[in-house]
């Protein structure tokens, strides 16, 4: 029995991806990395600014999400996401001028918690994409 | 009766109109296409966000706790009618049909002692209105510069919005624009989407067992700004599909009526001329006779 299950990613202007052959996804959970096999339960969750890795027969792909919102059910993976960026395509000063732009928001008082923490994994995250 | 001259001068006239009407009509058609190709591209996103926003609010178990985005204020004075117009004109009915819907519905508010603001987006829905109801209208909002119909576009008038309602400006948020059916036809439509209305809910046996991480109301919060983001994204898309089919069959219309004219002007011309010529005719030959 075939172990792969489909994935859907969708922007708002089009779609981005979809694939049939999907063997594992990792995702950027708001709590924390998760891995999606075949026949995982229906689970609905958002994404964290991360690394998006996607496991196929053609090999691994790699992505770099800024939000989004995951859904599995009956092995189809739907990941609806307004910015996501194929990571060996990615543009160099799109990465830096994003970064100083982050890096400016968390200078400002009146921040939560919770936005606090996205925007400092954010940091984290294209600080390492850069340094690559 | 005109003279020759006169005569000539609105063919030509009339021609070169024809000539703007037809350049006009083959230009919406080219965008017409990447317009609602666009608009078929953006509904997967909006559908699977509905889908997941309706699965989400029947998992919810505490109604009453629920964000208020989704269960409203409670109450139903202060309306905010969000109208979506486009930024030109020359596109027949397309912005007065808007207007039109819109129109009827402040009325009805008006008359239930109810109150309203207006946002409008397009310079056209400001324009027509202005004249009626300049003190209602709170912001004016066009995107004249942006090219195509962009995401970052909808969610300025997002946050724009939800920033409003959470200084509890107004109740009930509705938004107007045309829906795309097909060239000839598009619907003006006026859709809640604060609070969210969940007339296609599922039947309770249908619902789905899901896990949530993290919790419901933690994902709902989330989720539902960028919904609205969402539909306005997806408003803007039919919209603009609908503008450039309105202005092409309109453009069409307007071809097709220039042509009529110039067939009629030219038989008018023809036949002055003839009758000058046989005028010209009699009076030689009444004058040799004469002689």
């Amino acid at each position: 029995m075939s172990e792969e299950f489909k994935l859907e990613i969708v922007n708002p202007e089009k779609s981005f991806l979809s694939k049939e052959d999907v063997a594992e996804v990792l995702v950027p959970a708001y709590e924390g990395d998760m891995g999606i096999l075949k026949d995982h339960i229906s689970i609905i969750s958002f994404l964290k600014p991360g690394i998006l890795k996607v496991f196929s027969k053609s090999g691994e792909d790699k992505y770099y999400v800024e939000d989004g919102i995951i859904e599995f059910k009956d092995n189809t993976l739907s990941i609806l996401t307004s910015s996501i960026f194929n990571l060996d395509k990615i543009d160099r000063s799109y990465v830096s001028q994003s970064l100083s732009e982050t890096e400016k928001l968390l200078s400002k008082e009146d921040l939560d918690d919770q936005s606090r923490f996205l925007i400092s994994q954010k940091i984290d995250v294209l600080k390492s994409i850069s340094s690559n | 009766m005109a003279s020759l001259d006169d005569l000539k001068k609105r063919i030509t006239s009339v021609k070169s109109t024809q000539k703007i009407t037809k350049a006009m009509k083959m230009v919406a058609a080219a965008k017409l296409k990447k317009a609602q190709e666009n608009a078929e591209k953006g509904r997967p996103y909006s559908e699977k966000m509905n889908n997941i926003i309706l699965n989400l609010s029947n998992g919810i178990s505490d109604k009453e706790n629920a964000p208020k985005l989704l269960a409203g204020t409670g109450q139903d004075k202060v309306h905010l009618c969000v109208v979506l117009t486009s930024d030109r004109g020359l596109c027949g009915g397309f912005n007065s049909n808007i207007i039109k819907k819109a129109k009827a519905y402040f009325s009805k508010m008006a008359s239930e002692g109810k109150n309203f603001k207006i946002i409008t987006v397009g310079s056209k829905g400001n324009d027509q209105l202005k004249r009626q109801y300049n003190d209602k209208i709170v912001e004016r909002i066009s995107f004249k510069d942006s090219k195509n119909v962009n995401f970052f576009d909808a969610e300025k008038v997002s946050k724009m919005i939800i920033e409003s309602f959470q200084k509890n400006e107004f109740d009930v948020c509705t938004i107007f624009y045309n829906k795309f059916k097909n060239v000839i036809t598009q619907i003006p439509q006026a859709q809640q989407i604060i609070p969210l209305k969940s007339s296609d809910t599922k039947k309770e046996d249908e619902k789905d067992n899901y896990e949530f991480e993290p919790e419901e109301d933690e994902i709902l919060g989330n989720l539902l700004p960028k919904n609205i983001s969402t539909q306005i994204f997806k408003a803007m898309l039919e919209n603009s599909a609908s503008e450039q089919g309105s202005r092409m069959s309109a453009m069409d219309n307007a071809t097709r009526n220039a042509g009529e004219m110039v067939d009629k002007l030219t038989i008018q011309y023809n036949r002055s001329r003839q009758a000058a010529i046989t005028k010209e005719l009699i009076e030689i030959i009444s004058g040799a006779e004469s002689l």
